[in-house]
């Protein structure tokens, strides 16, 4: 039978995130408390968790987090660490037991850099360098060993579980961050495999999503063009992609990115101003395939803020809140309310109309 | 008034007007019965002139001041003061086809049985015949200022 | 023997209680079919003649005649079958080359028939394209890999003007025709139709005639390679100028208008002499390279102000994935490409039937061959040859076209049964035709809200089609294989086409 990483799966969801602009670090209990309350949307096969500001003793180390079905692929994986990187600690990730959890893969954690003379051979930026190695990992290995973060002061956590049970299985009552993003899921299908869980990271991004990408053939076939390569078969991985593609690699401003996710229709774009109506214009033809199509929430997480997102027909649930320096998202307002009871102000963002939530400009981290 | 205009541009020289022009001025109101059984072939009150690669369906003008009226002895041939249309009342035509000689459009012919033939705009029918099956829009129902 | 007389291919069966002799099937046949016998009283055929346009079955007003297969068999040989038979006898009588109309009509396997496209349930919602905005708007042109943006007092704008790109609100456009090979009235209702629907017509090979200039908004002009009618002014005329390499019905062959179909008008309109034969040379006789093709291309842009987007049609044919690619570095921005079912007015029989490949499979290559090289985004693709249905035209977008080039369907909409006698100048629907007393058959008010009609329909049928697949934008369709999936096909086929098999995991 074939797994999951062989074929895709498509799954509904539960998704909740949430930031503290002042940059105050704090447990993952919270939001352990705001997926568990949506317990229902899942059923058990896939949890999973992404933190940042969670290593600040080594923020100038990537910390690559791996999961390793069997040793042979542990030692393979590791030599080409090794063999790529400076290794600055190699540990296991600290679990605890759960009942909920059943024969958990190998868990292990690295912080690197990459060597001086790799960098001036590929000729790459330290970042693209990273990308292009988790991402020959992931497709080397086929689901047997995958990266399950690559980011610096940063780190995913999932696996297949209910995602409160994911989330004590990794004590992550024990770390401490500013921003958090959790998702719980509900694929069409069995087994569960470890990789397939969410969030799907890479580099500093993470991405939770509940959806399904009907243009996702549109979309991998135009990644690929740009040196993406697409290994995970699920379709959360296309939307990471493409918001590397576009802000990291192509440098559009965030906000201009979901407007390439989720654009305006064309009958809004032609009642545009002249400047904006071409600038438009051009986002939709020079990036329409990377148009998401279909129903979806995400939440992006990245280094100093979140961002949550609707498809532009808002065919799945989402709901934003605040309170002081918090900004909460979510897939429903009772995992909202659940551990912020009296939020300052809610709403419900319109489709295509993205949340960022961003550090104060004054903050440090 | 609306009356029957052509354009030879487009008509196709098929004659399909004159089929269903006969039929609609049958009892049965069908093409078989009316040819077939009622024996109405050559019947037909609008008349196709062809001439090398043109042709054009042709039919009373319904005019102002109609010469057929005008020289009609028995009073068969009247024009409807409410709705414009020239017709023949064939109860009263006697047959002397002064009124196909009298008019200026060649638009009245004897008819088979030696009364006088012309078209009367389908009056109890609602849009002519003629105009709702032509197959190429070579005739046309319309309300024109000038004429 | 010299002469032989060979059997009518067609019977027309007259039902006598049914006919009026109203003669409207005498006037209408252009090939002297039916004729009226004053001492009978009765319309007799002369079945020799016929041809099984259909035209008199249309307008018999008592649906009196209706034609079939002479039921005059040959002893059945399905290796020499009829046409085979026929064929070598009328050569045998004539020595010449047996020419063809309209596309190819024989039993090849058919790959949009063996491909079924999917439906979201359940954890995707179909989307109404009664309730929510379906978007079939498409941009032709090329397209830069990444855009560049500036900022001018907190207001966003492109850095740099993007290449030329031209708008069209359906992924449908109308293919080349040209005039001689059609009437006025046809490339009329054409351009008229391209007009109402916002998209474009393509002049093909035949110039552009005067009376038609006013609808250069929404005209494709073609330079072929007997390069008529092309001079500055028709250059200009268009939106996108195409350079036409080849046809589909007939790759490695140039068009052919017969010297009986070329009048006064067409004489003007292509710069030739009225009267002789109108052979366009097979190739361009100024490329006969890749670098050859990057001059022209080049030259058409200088003309042009670099303000028009520049397409290369070319035939599907073995070779097509590399000659696509070929093409692109050449500089092209859009690129046509023709499978072997096109159309064509004159071609001869063995070239349509025999020479090119299937356009399902020449676009899915030359698509995964375009982004295998990076460089899809140069260009857009138009798919064209044969479409039938909107169900063609999703699975040509999901293999990877932006558009799909159509003449063989709205020229049926207008009237064409593919009787394929398009050569003889003689068409009785006045379509392919120059004589005078049947161009009239075409009125371009009406026959172009008919063709308007069809491409409404087939716009919808694509937007239910899209909202079922759970996609509410042309984009998310395009080279979106995952939506497709094949029955009856082998290994090989279904890893060109690249799409999976019917019930396959995904």
């Amino acid at each position: 039978m074939l797994l999951e990483g062989e074929l895709r799966i498509p799954s509904g969801c539960a998704i909740s995130g949430m930031i503290n602009r002042r940059g105050e670090r704090f447990s993952g209990e919270a939001v352990i408390k705001s997926i568990a309350l949506m317990h229902d949307r899942s059923n058990g096969l896939g949890g999973g968790f992404a933190a940042y500001g969670i290593y600040p003793e080594y923020k100038d180390y990537y910390a690559l987090h791996l999961m390793y079905m069997n040793q042979s692929c542990r030692d393979e994986v590791e030599s080409i660490i090794k063999d790529n990187f400076s290794v600055e600690v190699e540990e296991r990730i600290a679990t605890r037991n759960h009942k909920g959890i059943v024969k958990p893969p190998n868990l292990w954690r690295y912080f690197v850099v990459p060597k001086d003379y790799k960098i001036h051979e590929s000729k790459d930026s330290e970042d693209d360098f990273m990308a292009a190695i988790t991402m020959e990992i992931n497709v080397k290995f086929n689901g047997k060993a995958c990266v399950i973060s690559s980011g610096r002061n940063m780190g995913a956590f999932k696996g297949v579980g209910y995602p409160e049970d994911i989330g004590e299985f990794f004590r992550l009552d024990e770390y401490k961050a500013y921003s958090w993003v959790a998702h719980g899921r509900f694929p069409t299908n069995t087994p569960g495999w470890w990789g397939g869980a969410h969030p799907f990271t890479l580099l500093d991004w993470s991405i939770v999503h509940n959806g399904e990408v009907s243009s996702y053939g549109a979309n991998r076939r135009f990644l690929e063009m740009f040196n993406y390569k697409i290994a995970l078969q699920t379709d959360t991985e296309v939307i990471a992609y493409a918001i590397d593609l576009l802000v990291r690699k192509h440098k559009l401003p965030l906000e201009l990115a979901a407007k390439v996710l989720a654009p305006p229709f064309w009958k809004d774009i032609d009642r545009m101003s002249n400047d904006d109506q071409k600038v438009y214009q051009s986002l939709r033809t020079i990036y329409g395939s990377l148009l998401m199509n279909g129903p979806f929430s995400i939440i992006l997480g990245f280094p100093g803020g979140i961002m949550a997102l609707n498809d532009r027909l808002k065919l799945r649930s989402l709901t934003a809140a605040e309170k002081g320096d918090l900004l909460l998202v979510a897939s429903e307002e009772s995992a909202i309310r659940e551990i912020c009871p009296n939020p300052d102000r809610v709403w419900y963002p319109r489709g295509g109309e993205p949340v960022i939530g961003r550090l104060y400009e004054e903050v440090t981290i | 008034m609306k009356k029957v205009y052509a354009n030879p541009k487009h008509c196709v020289n098929c004659h399909l007007c004159k089929v269903y022009c006969i039929a609609a001025h049958s009892k049965s109101k069908d093409v078989l019965k009316a040819y077939k059984k009622e024996n109405l072939k050559d019947t037909a009150r609008i008349i196709v002139e062809e001439t090398k690669t043109i042709s054009c369906g042709l039919q009373c003008r319904h005019c102002d001041e109609p010469k057929c009226v005008a020289s009609c002895i028995s009073g068969a041939m009247r024009k409807d003061l409410n709705t414009g249309i020239v017709f023949c009342d064939p109860s009263r035509c006697v047959g002397c086809l002064t009124c196909v000689v009298a008019c200026d459009y060649g638009a009245v012919q004897p008819g088979p049985d030696g009364k006088a033939l012309k078209c009367d705009l389908c009056k109890d029918l609602g849009e002519p015949a003629c105009v709702a099956n032509c197959p190429n829009g070579a005739i046309a129902f319309l309300e024109k200022e000038d004429e | 023997m010299k002469h032989q007389a060979l059997p009518p291919e067609f019977s027309v069966i007259r039902n006598e209680d049914k006919c009026i002799q109203c003669q409207a099937c005498v006037r209408q046949c252009g090939f002297d079919v039916h004729e009226y016998d004053e001492e009978k009283n009765q319309v007799c055929a002369n079945e020799t003649n016929c041809v099984n346009c259909q035209r008199c079955v249309m307008i018999c007003p008592t649906k009196a005649l209706s034609i079939t297969n002479n039921p005059n068999h040959y002893r059945i040989n399905h290796h020499w079958n009829s046409v085979h038979i026929q064929n070598i006898s009328r050569q045998a009588a004539t020595g010449g080359v047996i020419l063809t109309g309209m596309g190819n009509d024989k039993p090849m396997p058919s790959y949009f028939d063996r491909i079924l496209i999917n439906a979201s349930q359940v954890s995707n919602p179909s989307i109404d394209p009664l309730r929510e905005p379906m978007e079939l708007r498409t941009y032709l042109g090329a397209k830069p890999d990444q855009i560049k943006l500036t900022s001018e007092n907190g207001q966003l704008k492109l850095a740099e003007p993007p290449p030329p790109q031209v708008r069209i609100e359906t992924p449908l456009l109308f293919s080349a025709i040209s005039y001689g090979a059609i009437s006025l009235e046809v490339c009329e209702t054409l351009a008229r139709a391209a007009t109402e629907l916002g998209t474009l017509y393509n002049t093909g090979e035949g110039g552009l005639h005067k009376d038609l200039y006013q609808y250069k908004n929404n005209t494709i002009v073609q330079v072929a390679s007997g390069r008529y009618g092309v001079n500055h002014q028709y250059l200009n005329a268009g939106r996108i100028v195409e350079i036409k390499i080849g046809q589909g019905a007939k790759p490695g062959i140039g068009g052919h208008l017969p010297g009986e179909k070329i009048t006064r008008s067409i004489s003007e309109t292509r710069m030739i002499p009225e009267g002789t034969d109108a052979i366009s040379p097979a190739p361009h006789h100024d490329i006969y390279s890749i670098e050859d093709l990057r001059q022209l291309i080049y030259n058409l842009k200088e003309a042009t102000n670099y303000q028009k987007p520049i397409s290369v049609k070319i035939s599907a044919v073995h070779n097509i994935a590399a000659i696509a690619s070929g093409a692109v570095r050449a500089g092209a921005d859009i690129i046509a490409i023709d499978g072997f079912r096109g159309g064509t007015g004159a071609a001869p029989m063995a070239i349509r039937d025999h020479v090119g490949i299937p356009i399902e499979l020449a676009l899915a290559v030359v698509d995964q061959r375009l982004r295998e090289e990076k460089i899809r985004n140069r260009v857009s693709l138009l798919a064209a040859g044969g479409f039938r249905s909107s169900a063609d035209v999703i699975k040509a977008i999901a293999l990877g076209a932006d558009a799909v080039y159509l003449a063989t369907a709205p020229l049926i909409a207008i009237g064409c049964r593919l009787c394929q006698k398009c050569y003889t100048g003689k068409c009785s629907w006045g379509i392919c035709t120059q004589d005078p007393y049947k161009t009239k058959r075409v009125n371009p008010e009406l026959a172009a809200e008919r063709v308007s009609n069809l491409i409404h329909g087939w716009s919808h049928e694509i937007k239910e089609m899209m909202g079922g697949m759970g996609i509410n934008s042309i984009e998310s369709l395009r080279g979106n294989r995952a939506h497709l999936q094949g029955v009856g096909l082998n290994e090989k086929e279904l890893k060109l086409l690249g799409i999976k098999y019917a019930g396959e995991a995904i």
